[in-house]
Protein backbone atom coordinates (compact mmCIF):
# COMPACT_ATOMS: atom_id res chain seq x y z
CA UNK A 1 0.00 0.00 0.00
CA UNK A 2 2.20 2.93 -1.35
CA UNK A 3 1.65 6.55 -1.34
CA UNK A 4 0.37 7.66 -5.29
CA UNK A 5 -2.87 8.64 -6.68
CA UNK A 6 -4.62 6.89 -3.39
CA UNK A 7 -3.14 9.53 -1.73
CA UNK A 8 -2.36 9.04 2.53
CA UNK A 9 -5.00 6.34 2.40
CA UNK A 10 -3.51 2.89 4.46
CA UNK A 11 0.08 4.63 3.35
CA UNK A 12 0.83 5.28 6.89
CA UNK A 13 0.19 3.25 10.03
CA UNK A 14 0.09 3.86 14.00
CA UNK A 15 3.08 0.86 15.27
CA UNK A 16 3.42 2.47 18.85
CA UNK A 17 1.65 4.13 21.66
CA UNK A 18 2.72 4.81 24.89
CA UNK A 19 1.47 6.91 28.32
CA UNK A 20 1.99 7.35 32.08
CA UNK A 21 -0.32 6.49 34.30
CA UNK A 22 -3.62 8.84 34.73
CA UNK A 23 -4.27 11.24 37.94
CA UNK A 24 -5.24 14.53 39.46
CA UNK A 25 -2.15 14.65 40.63
CA UNK A 26 1.45 13.55 39.35
CA UNK A 27 4.45 14.50 41.05
CA UNK A 28 6.79 14.92 37.44
CA UNK A 29 6.54 17.97 35.54
CA UNK A 30 4.93 18.26 31.91
CA UNK A 31 8.42 17.84 30.06
CA UNK A 32 9.31 14.69 32.60
CA UNK A 33 5.54 13.19 31.59
CA UNK A 34 6.33 13.78 27.96
CA UNK A 35 9.45 12.23 27.92
CA UNK A 36 8.26 8.94 29.57
CA UNK A 37 5.05 8.75 27.56
CA UNK A 38 7.01 9.46 24.46
CA UNK A 39 9.99 6.88 25.02
CA UNK A 40 7.09 4.37 25.93
CA UNK A 41 5.63 4.78 22.20
CA UNK A 42 8.79 4.38 20.75
CA UNK A 43 9.79 1.19 22.42
CA UNK A 44 6.10 -0.26 22.27
CA UNK A 45 6.82 0.02 18.06
CA UNK A 46 10.59 -1.25 19.02
CA UNK A 47 12.06 1.60 17.14
CA UNK A 48 15.16 3.47 18.99
CA UNK A 49 14.91 7.31 19.61
CA UNK A 50 17.81 7.85 16.97
CA UNK A 51 15.69 6.92 14.16
CA UNK A 52 12.84 9.98 15.20
CA UNK A 53 12.79 12.64 12.30
CA UNK A 54 9.58 14.48 13.10
CA UNK A 55 7.13 15.87 15.09
CA UNK A 56 3.67 16.89 15.99
CA UNK A 57 1.76 18.04 19.12
CA UNK A 58 -0.86 20.86 19.53
CA UNK A 59 0.00 24.80 20.09
CA UNK A 60 -0.65 24.37 23.63
CA UNK A 61 1.58 21.79 24.42
CA UNK A 62 3.97 23.52 26.84
CA UNK A 63 7.03 20.62 25.66
CA UNK A 64 8.83 21.99 22.62
CA UNK A 65 10.22 20.17 20.21
CA UNK A 66 13.42 21.40 21.14
CA UNK A 67 13.47 20.26 24.56
CA UNK A 68 12.08 16.63 23.65
CA UNK A 69 14.60 16.02 20.81
CA UNK A 70 17.17 16.69 23.45
CA UNK A 71 16.13 14.89 25.74
CA UNK A 72 14.81 11.83 24.19
CA UNK A 73 18.00 11.59 21.56
CA UNK A 74 16.18 11.61 18.73
CA UNK A 75 18.01 12.25 15.54
CA UNK A 76 18.08 15.52 12.77
CA UNK A 77 14.33 16.59 12.86
CA UNK A 78 13.04 16.82 9.15
CA UNK A 79 9.40 18.02 10.43
CA UNK A 80 7.62 19.66 13.03
CA UNK A 81 3.87 20.54 13.07
CA UNK A 82 2.00 22.60 15.90
CA UNK A 83 -1.72 22.06 15.96
CA UNK A 84 -3.80 24.82 17.01
CA UNK A 85 -7.35 24.93 18.74
CA UNK A 86 -7.01 22.57 22.10
CA UNK A 87 -8.35 19.42 21.37
CA UNK A 88 -9.45 20.08 17.99
CA UNK A 89 -5.92 19.22 17.14
CA UNK A 90 -5.38 15.55 18.70
CA UNK A 91 -5.84 13.82 15.10
CA UNK A 92 -4.16 16.38 13.45
CA UNK A 93 -1.03 15.50 15.05
CA UNK A 94 -1.39 12.36 13.45
CA UNK A 95 -2.67 13.48 10.01
CA UNK A 96 0.35 15.42 9.56
CA UNK A 97 2.89 12.78 10.17
CA UNK A 98 1.33 10.69 7.97
CA UNK A 99 1.37 13.29 5.45
CA UNK A 100 5.22 14.00 5.69
CA UNK A 101 6.17 10.92 5.87
CA UNK A 102 4.06 9.98 2.96
CA UNK A 103 5.16 13.22 0.85
CA UNK A 104 8.89 12.18 1.95
CA UNK A 105 9.65 14.86 4.42
CA UNK A 106 10.52 12.45 6.99
CA UNK A 107 10.33 8.79 8.00
CA UNK A 108 9.57 7.87 11.80
CA UNK A 109 7.28 10.56 13.13
CA UNK A 110 6.34 10.91 17.18
CA UNK A 111 2.99 12.72 18.04
CA UNK A 112 2.48 13.60 21.65
CA UNK A 113 0.76 15.24 24.04
CA UNK A 114 1.78 15.90 27.87
CA UNK A 115 -0.38 18.02 30.38
CA UNK A 116 -1.19 18.77 34.26
CA UNK A 117 -4.39 19.92 33.99
CA UNK A 118 -5.35 17.95 37.15
CA UNK A 119 -2.85 20.07 39.32
CA UNK A 120 -1.85 23.07 36.98
CA UNK A 121 -3.80 26.44 36.03
CA UNK A 122 -6.85 26.55 33.71
CA UNK A 123 -6.38 29.45 31.52
CA UNK A 124 -10.10 30.51 31.44
CA UNK A 125 -9.55 31.24 35.30
CA UNK A 126 -6.89 34.11 34.82
CA UNK A 127 -8.24 37.83 35.71
CA UNK A 128 -5.13 39.41 34.29
CA UNK A 129 -5.09 38.59 30.94
CA UNK A 130 -8.46 38.63 28.61
CA UNK A 131 -7.89 37.78 24.90
CA UNK A 132 -9.62 41.01 22.66
CA UNK A 133 -11.54 38.05 20.72
CA UNK A 134 -13.74 37.05 21.15
CA UNK A 135 -13.64 37.22 24.63
CA UNK A 136 -14.73 40.65 24.42
CA UNK A 137 -18.18 39.62 23.54
CA UNK A 138 -18.47 36.74 25.98
CA UNK A 139 -16.83 37.24 28.94
CA UNK A 140 -17.94 40.25 30.10
CA UNK A 141 -21.32 38.72 30.65
CA UNK A 142 -20.15 36.05 32.64
CA UNK A 143 -20.02 33.68 29.65
CA UNK A 144 -16.35 31.94 31.44
CA UNK A 145 -16.02 28.75 30.91
CA UNK A 146 -15.97 26.09 27.35
CA UNK A 147 -18.56 24.79 29.89
CA UNK A 148 -20.59 27.37 29.42
CA UNK A 149 -20.24 27.98 25.70
CA UNK A 150 -21.36 24.47 24.88
CA UNK A 151 -24.15 24.30 27.23
CA UNK A 152 -25.19 27.62 25.32
CA UNK A 153 -25.00 25.45 22.33
CA UNK A 154 -26.71 22.08 24.33
CA UNK A 155 -29.52 24.40 25.06
CA UNK A 156 -30.69 25.38 21.99
CA UNK A 157 -29.97 21.78 20.69
CA UNK A 158 -32.28 19.98 23.49
CA UNK A 159 -35.11 22.98 22.90
CA UNK A 160 -34.85 22.02 18.99
CA UNK A 161 -34.55 18.10 18.63
CA UNK A 162 -36.71 17.30 21.69
CA UNK A 163 -33.39 15.36 23.11
CA UNK A 164 -32.95 15.06 27.20
CA UNK A 165 -31.03 15.03 29.82
CA UNK A 166 -31.31 11.25 29.89
CA UNK A 167 -29.72 10.94 26.60
CA UNK A 168 -26.55 13.24 27.74
CA UNK A 169 -26.66 10.78 30.48
CA UNK A 170 -26.63 7.75 28.11
CA UNK A 171 -23.36 9.14 26.76
CA UNK A 172 -21.89 9.76 30.39
CA UNK A 173 -22.47 5.95 31.36
CA UNK A 174 -21.56 4.11 28.21
CA UNK A 175 -18.12 6.09 29.39
CA UNK A 176 -18.09 5.50 32.78
CA UNK A 177 -18.89 1.59 32.00
CA UNK A 178 -16.13 1.07 29.98
CA UNK A 179 -13.61 3.18 32.44
CA UNK A 180 -15.11 0.46 34.89
CA UNK A 181 -13.07 -2.26 33.04
CA UNK A 182 -9.80 -0.10 32.29
CA UNK A 183 -7.45 -0.39 35.37
CA UNK A 184 -5.30 2.56 33.65
CA UNK A 185 -8.79 4.82 34.21
CA UNK A 186 -9.37 7.48 36.11
CA UNK A 187 -12.76 6.15 36.84
CA UNK A 188 -12.45 2.30 37.07
CA UNK A 189 -13.65 1.94 40.72
CA UNK A 190 -16.38 4.71 40.32
CA UNK A 191 -19.41 3.66 38.98
CA UNK A 192 -22.08 6.18 38.09
CA UNK A 193 -25.76 5.71 38.64
CA UNK A 194 -28.86 7.37 36.78
CA UNK A 195 -29.60 8.70 40.14
CA UNK A 196 -26.49 10.08 41.01
CA UNK A 197 -26.18 12.10 37.53
CA UNK A 198 -29.82 13.53 37.77
CA UNK A 199 -28.84 14.26 41.53
CA UNK A 200 -24.86 16.20 40.94
CA UNK A 201 -24.56 19.54 40.66
CA UNK A 202 -25.23 22.16 37.81
CA UNK A 203 -21.90 23.25 36.84
CA UNK A 204 -23.98 25.30 33.41
CA UNK A 205 -27.38 24.73 32.90
CA UNK A 206 -28.71 22.60 31.53
CA UNK A 207 -24.61 20.67 31.86
CA UNK A 208 -24.61 18.80 35.41
CA UNK A 209 -21.12 17.76 36.79
CA UNK A 210 -21.02 14.36 34.67
CA UNK A 211 -21.38 15.98 31.56
CA UNK A 212 -18.23 17.16 31.76
CA UNK A 213 -14.77 15.80 31.47
CA UNK A 214 -11.96 14.78 34.46
CA UNK A 215 -9.27 17.14 35.01
CA UNK A 216 -5.87 15.12 34.80
CA UNK A 217 -1.99 15.16 34.86
CA UNK A 218 -0.62 12.69 32.55
CA UNK A 219 1.09 11.98 29.06
CA UNK A 220 0.23 9.99 25.86
CA UNK A 221 2.63 9.54 22.52
CA UNK A 222 2.00 7.22 19.52
CA UNK A 223 4.36 6.27 16.82
CA UNK A 224 3.46 6.89 12.60
CA UNK A 225 6.01 5.18 9.93
CA UNK A 226 5.19 4.24 6.46
CA UNK A 227 2.92 0.90 5.59
CA UNK A 228 5.72 -0.29 4.46
CA UNK A 229 8.36 0.11 7.49
CA UNK A 230 5.44 -0.48 9.58
CA UNK A 231 6.09 -4.61 8.42
CA UNK A 232 9.15 -4.60 10.49
CA UNK A 233 7.79 -3.27 13.52
CA UNK A 234 7.45 -4.85 17.04
CA UNK A 235 3.39 -4.87 16.67
CA UNK A 236 0.80 -5.54 14.04
CA UNK A 237 0.27 -2.32 12.19
CA UNK A 238 -2.76 -0.17 12.25
CA UNK A 239 -3.34 2.06 9.58
CA UNK A 240 -4.64 5.49 9.06
CA UNK A 241 -7.29 4.95 6.61
CA UNK A 242 -8.45 8.81 6.44
CA UNK A 243 -7.58 11.73 7.95
CA UNK A 244 -9.31 15.14 8.27
CA UNK A 245 -9.04 18.11 9.59
CA UNK A 246 -12.02 20.72 9.31
CA UNK A 247 -12.32 24.29 9.78
CA UNK A 248 -15.73 25.37 8.34
CA UNK A 249 -16.80 28.66 6.48
CA UNK A 250 -18.01 31.18 8.80
CA UNK A 251 -16.85 29.17 12.08
CA UNK A 252 -15.96 30.71 15.14
CA UNK A 253 -14.47 28.60 17.50
CA UNK A 254 -16.25 27.43 20.75
CA UNK A 255 -18.66 30.14 20.61
CA UNK A 256 -20.07 29.16 17.61
CA UNK A 257 -23.60 30.85 17.52
CA UNK A 258 -22.35 34.00 14.75
CA UNK A 259 -23.37 32.08 11.48
CA UNK A 260 -26.51 30.30 10.14
CA UNK A 261 -26.18 27.25 11.40
CA UNK A 262 -24.26 26.75 14.88
CA UNK A 263 -25.72 23.31 15.32
CA UNK A 264 -23.56 21.45 12.16
CA UNK A 265 -20.06 22.35 13.72
CA UNK A 266 -16.96 20.99 12.28
CA UNK A 267 -17.49 17.42 12.49
CA UNK A 268 -20.03 18.03 9.74
CA UNK A 269 -17.18 19.06 7.27
CA UNK A 270 -14.35 17.19 8.84
CA UNK A 271 -16.95 13.88 7.89
CA UNK A 272 -17.14 15.10 4.29
CA UNK A 273 -13.26 14.93 3.99
CA UNK A 274 -12.96 11.46 5.93
CA UNK A 275 -15.67 9.79 4.26
CA UNK A 276 -14.47 11.15 0.45
CA UNK A 277 -10.86 9.98 1.02
CA UNK A 278 -12.50 6.51 2.93
CA UNK A 279 -13.35 3.06 1.44
CA UNK A 280 -15.65 2.62 4.28
CA UNK A 281 -18.90 4.25 5.44
CA UNK A 282 -20.62 4.63 8.53
CA UNK A 283 -22.11 1.37 8.66
CA UNK A 284 -18.72 -0.06 8.29
CA UNK A 285 -17.07 0.98 11.72
CA UNK A 286 -17.13 -0.80 14.42
CA UNK A 287 -16.08 1.05 17.14
CA UNK A 288 -15.78 4.88 17.79
CA UNK A 289 -13.61 7.00 20.08
CA UNK A 290 -15.55 10.50 19.94
CA UNK A 291 -14.17 13.22 21.60
CA UNK A 292 -16.13 13.81 25.35
CA UNK A 293 -14.90 16.75 26.63
CA UNK A 294 -18.85 17.79 27.33
CA UNK A 295 -21.57 14.69 26.89
CA UNK A 296 -23.42 16.94 24.19
CA UNK A 297 -20.59 17.34 21.61
CA UNK A 298 -20.94 13.32 21.22
CA UNK A 299 -24.28 13.57 20.13
CA UNK A 300 -23.21 16.34 17.54
CA UNK A 301 -20.73 13.91 16.35
CA UNK A 302 -22.65 11.31 15.94
CA UNK A 303 -24.89 13.32 13.60
CA UNK A 304 -21.75 14.65 11.86
CA UNK A 305 -19.87 11.76 10.91
CA UNK A 306 -23.32 10.34 9.69
CA UNK A 307 -24.26 8.00 12.21
CA UNK A 308 -27.81 9.00 12.33
CA UNK A 309 -29.37 11.81 10.68
CA UNK A 310 -29.88 15.64 12.08
CA UNK A 311 -31.65 15.61 15.30
CA UNK A 312 -31.63 11.97 15.97
CA UNK A 313 -27.97 11.95 17.92
CA UNK A 314 -30.09 11.51 21.43
CA UNK A 315 -32.30 9.05 20.08
CA UNK A 316 -29.86 6.66 18.94
CA UNK A 317 -28.12 6.82 22.48
CA UNK A 318 -30.78 4.66 23.34
CA UNK A 319 -31.01 0.93 23.89
CA UNK A 320 -27.47 1.10 24.76
CA UNK A 321 -26.34 1.87 21.45
CA UNK A 322 -23.09 2.97 22.54
CA UNK A 323 -22.28 0.26 25.16
CA UNK A 324 -20.14 -3.36 24.54
CA UNK A 325 -22.56 -5.10 22.16
CA UNK A 326 -24.84 -1.79 20.56
CA UNK A 327 -25.20 0.05 17.55
CA UNK A 328 -21.58 1.82 17.75
CA UNK A 329 -19.53 0.96 21.50
CA UNK A 330 -17.97 4.85 22.25
CA UNK A 331 -15.05 5.37 24.07
CA UNK A 332 -13.88 1.85 24.69
CA UNK A 333 -10.76 3.15 27.57
CA UNK A 334 -13.94 4.93 29.51
CA UNK A 335 -12.85 8.84 27.09
CA UNK A 336 -12.33 12.10 28.21
CA UNK A 337 -15.38 12.04 30.81
CA UNK A 338 -13.99 8.66 32.81
CA UNK A 339 -10.48 7.27 31.76
CA UNK A 340 -8.65 11.11 31.11
CA UNK A 341 -8.77 14.22 29.98
CA UNK A 342 -5.45 14.45 28.53
CA UNK A 343 -7.21 16.91 25.37
CA UNK A 344 -8.35 13.69 23.19
CA UNK A 345 -5.04 11.86 22.90
CA UNK A 346 -6.09 8.90 24.72
CA UNK A 347 -9.04 8.22 22.42
CA UNK A 348 -5.76 7.85 19.82
CA UNK A 349 -4.33 5.49 22.00
CA UNK A 350 -7.58 3.46 22.57
CA UNK A 351 -8.47 3.41 18.55
CA UNK A 352 -5.05 1.76 18.41
CA UNK A 353 -6.04 -0.89 21.24
CA UNK A 354 -9.14 -1.84 19.67
CA UNK A 355 -7.52 -2.75 16.27
CA UNK A 356 -5.01 -4.44 17.86
CA UNK A 357 -7.55 -6.45 20.02
CA UNK A 358 -6.08 -5.31 23.41
CA UNK A 359 -8.79 -3.32 24.45
CA UNK A 360 -9.71 -3.91 28.50
CA UNK A 361 -13.04 -3.39 26.73
CA UNK A 362 -12.77 -5.27 23.30
CA UNK A 363 -15.07 -4.88 20.54
CA UNK A 364 -14.80 -8.38 18.91
CA UNK A 365 -13.30 -8.50 15.53
CA UNK A 366 -13.59 -4.58 15.87
CA UNK A 367 -11.11 -3.92 11.96
CA UNK A 368 -12.34 -0.26 11.65
CA UNK A 369 -12.46 2.45 14.40
CA UNK A 370 -13.27 6.47 14.25
CA UNK A 371 -11.20 8.86 16.43
CA UNK A 372 -12.21 12.08 16.59
CA UNK A 373 -10.95 15.48 18.12
CA UNK A 374 -12.61 18.25 19.48
CA UNK A 375 -16.23 18.99 18.39
CA UNK A 376 -17.20 23.05 18.50
CA UNK A 377 -13.63 23.76 17.54
CA UNK A 378 -11.83 23.75 14.54
CA UNK A 379 -11.41 19.74 14.41
CA UNK A 380 -9.82 16.67 12.95
CA UNK A 381 -10.60 13.00 12.48
CA UNK A 382 -8.90 9.72 11.69
CA UNK A 383 -10.21 6.29 10.28
CA UNK A 384 -8.35 3.62 11.32
CA UNK A 385 -8.29 -0.20 10.12
CA UNK A 386 -6.28 -3.20 11.01
CA UNK B 1 -15.83 41.91 36.78
CA UNK B 2 -14.51 41.47 33.99
CA UNK B 3 -15.03 44.28 31.22
CA UNK B 4 -14.56 44.14 28.02
CA UNK B 5 -11.05 44.41 26.11
CA UNK B 6 -11.87 45.80 22.36
CA UNK B 7 -9.92 44.92 19.77
CA UNK B 8 -9.75 47.62 16.96
CA UNK B 9 -12.93 46.32 14.95
CA UNK B 10 -14.50 46.05 17.87
CA UNK B 11 -13.87 49.08 19.57
CA UNK B 12 -16.97 50.91 17.84
CA UNK B 13 -19.29 48.61 18.70
CA UNK B 14 -18.85 49.28 22.67
CA UNK B 15 -18.44 53.08 21.90
CA UNK B 16 -21.74 52.89 20.50
CA UNK B 17 -22.97 50.95 23.68
CA UNK B 18 -21.15 53.10 26.24
CA UNK B 19 -23.66 56.20 24.30
CA UNK B 20 -26.58 53.99 24.53
CA UNK B 21 -26.38 52.81 20.73
CA UNK B 22 -26.67 49.40 19.46
CA UNK B 23 -25.29 49.34 16.39
CA UNK B 24 -23.93 46.30 14.03
CA UNK B 25 -21.41 46.46 11.35
CA UNK B 26 -22.46 46.45 7.70
CA UNK B 27 -20.50 46.34 4.60
CA UNK B 28 -20.74 50.01 2.73
CA UNK B 29 -20.62 48.07 -0.44
CA UNK B 30 -22.82 45.33 -0.48
CA UNK B 31 -24.98 45.87 2.88
CA UNK B 32 -24.39 42.57 4.39
CA UNK B 33 -23.96 42.71 8.37
CA UNK B 34 -21.44 40.78 9.94
CA UNK B 35 -20.68 40.02 13.86
CA UNK B 36 -18.22 40.04 15.57
CA UNK B 37 -16.77 42.60 13.58
CA UNK B 38 -13.77 42.15 11.21
CA UNK B 39 -11.91 43.92 8.60
CA UNK B 40 -13.93 43.02 5.21
CA UNK B 41 -16.63 41.39 4.17
CA UNK B 42 -16.92 38.11 3.58
CA UNK B 43 -19.17 38.22 1.22
CA UNK B 44 -18.05 40.78 -1.33
CA UNK B 45 -14.30 41.54 0.58
CA UNK B 46 -15.06 45.33 0.50
CA UNK B 47 -12.92 46.83 3.59
CA UNK B 48 -15.30 49.54 3.74
CA UNK B 49 -17.53 49.53 6.59
CA UNK B 50 -20.48 51.56 8.43
CA UNK B 51 -21.96 50.78 11.62
CA UNK B 52 -26.31 50.63 10.83
CA UNK B 53 -28.28 51.32 14.23
CA UNK B 54 -30.51 48.09 15.30
CA UNK B 55 -34.27 48.80 16.86
CA UNK B 56 -32.79 46.64 20.01
CA UNK B 57 -35.39 44.04 19.83
CA UNK B 58 -34.55 39.98 19.63
CA UNK B 59 -35.53 37.03 20.99
CA UNK B 60 -33.54 35.03 23.18
CA UNK B 61 -32.17 31.78 20.82
CA UNK B 62 -30.63 29.73 24.13
CA UNK B 63 -29.88 30.79 27.38
CA UNK B 64 -27.45 28.91 30.30
CA UNK B 65 -27.63 29.17 34.27
CA UNK B 66 -23.79 29.22 35.41
CA UNK B 67 -23.19 28.39 38.90
CA UNK B 68 -19.58 27.85 40.09
CA UNK B 69 -17.18 27.24 39.98
CA UNK B 70 -16.50 30.33 38.58
CA UNK B 71 -14.47 33.51 39.20
CA UNK B 72 -15.32 35.57 42.18
CA UNK B 73 -17.21 38.23 40.97
CA UNK B 74 -19.28 36.05 39.21
CA UNK B 75 -19.08 33.72 41.96
CA UNK B 76 -21.55 36.07 43.78
CA UNK B 77 -24.00 36.63 41.50
CA UNK B 78 -24.69 33.02 40.55
CA UNK B 79 -26.54 31.45 39.88
CA UNK B 80 -27.25 33.66 37.00
CA UNK B 81 -28.43 33.45 33.12
CA UNK B 82 -26.77 33.90 30.60
CA UNK B 83 -28.38 34.79 27.42
CA UNK B 84 -27.48 34.55 23.21
CA UNK B 85 -30.48 36.91 21.96
CA UNK B 86 -31.03 37.06 17.84
CA UNK B 87 -31.88 40.62 16.70
CA UNK B 88 -35.34 40.70 15.61
CA UNK B 89 -34.32 42.61 12.29
CA UNK B 90 -31.17 40.33 12.10
CA UNK B 91 -32.12 36.72 13.19
CA UNK B 92 -28.29 35.95 11.87
CA UNK B 93 -27.10 38.12 13.99
CA UNK B 94 -26.59 36.88 17.82
CA UNK B 95 -25.24 38.55 20.57
CA UNK B 96 -24.16 36.81 24.24
CA UNK B 97 -25.40 38.87 27.39
CA UNK B 98 -27.40 38.60 30.43
CA UNK B 99 -31.53 39.01 30.64
CA UNK B 100 -32.14 41.24 33.97
CA UNK B 101 -34.65 42.53 35.97
CA UNK B 102 -34.10 46.71 34.20
CA UNK B 103 -32.04 48.54 33.09
CA UNK B 104 -28.69 48.89 35.51
CA UNK B 105 -30.20 46.27 37.01
CA UNK B 106 -27.03 43.30 37.92
CA UNK B 107 -26.14 40.37 36.48
CA UNK B 108 -28.35 37.26 38.45
CA UNK B 109 -31.02 39.90 39.18
CA UNK B 110 -33.45 38.33 36.97
CA UNK B 111 -34.25 34.35 38.49
CA UNK B 112 -33.31 32.33 36.22
CA UNK B 113 -36.07 30.24 36.05
CA UNK B 114 -37.93 32.83 33.94
CA UNK B 115 -35.67 32.80 31.04
CA UNK B 116 -37.09 31.26 27.79
CA UNK B 117 -36.18 30.78 24.66
CA UNK B 118 -37.89 32.57 22.25
CA UNK B 119 -38.83 35.29 24.91
CA UNK B 120 -38.91 38.97 23.46
CA UNK B 121 -36.54 41.08 24.91
CA UNK B 122 -35.36 44.87 24.35
CA UNK B 123 -31.79 46.19 24.54
CA UNK B 124 -30.63 48.43 27.39
CA UNK B 125 -27.47 50.18 28.52
CA UNK B 126 -25.76 50.00 31.20
CA UNK B 127 -21.66 51.42 32.51
CA UNK B 128 -21.10 50.50 28.64
CA UNK B 129 -22.28 47.27 28.67
CA UNK B 130 -25.45 46.02 26.23
CA UNK B 131 -27.90 44.36 29.13
CA UNK B 132 -31.36 42.78 27.72
CA UNK B 133 -34.89 43.30 29.55
CA UNK B 134 -38.04 41.64 28.64
CA UNK B 135 -39.75 43.57 25.93
CA UNK B 136 -42.51 45.19 28.05
CA UNK B 137 -46.11 44.80 25.90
Amino acid sequence: MAAGSGGLKDATALVGIGQTPFAKRLPEDERTLACRAVLAALDDAGITPGEVDALASYTMEETDEVELAKACGFGDLTFFSKVGFGGGGSCATVAHLAAAITAGQASVGVAWRSRKRGSGPRPWTDTTVQLPTPAQWTRPYGLLRPADEIAMLTRRYLHEYGATRDHLFNVALACRNRANQNPAAIMYDRPLTREMYMASRWISEPLCLFDNCLETDGALACVVVSAERARDCRRTPVYVHSVAQSLPAQHHGMVNYWNDDPLTGPAWSAARHLWKHSDLAPEDVDVAQIYDAFTPLVLLSLEGYGFCGRGEGGAFTEGGALETGGLLPVNTGGGGLSEAYVHGFNLINEGVRQLRGTSTAQVPGASACLVTAGEGVPTSALLLRS
Amino acid sequence: MLRPVPDTDGAPFWEYAAQGELRVQACAACGELRFPPRPCCPHCQSFESAWRPMSGRGRVWSYVVAHPPLLPDYAARAPYDVVVVELAEAPRIRLVGNLVGGAGEPLGSLPPESVRIGARVQAVFHDGLVQWVPERP
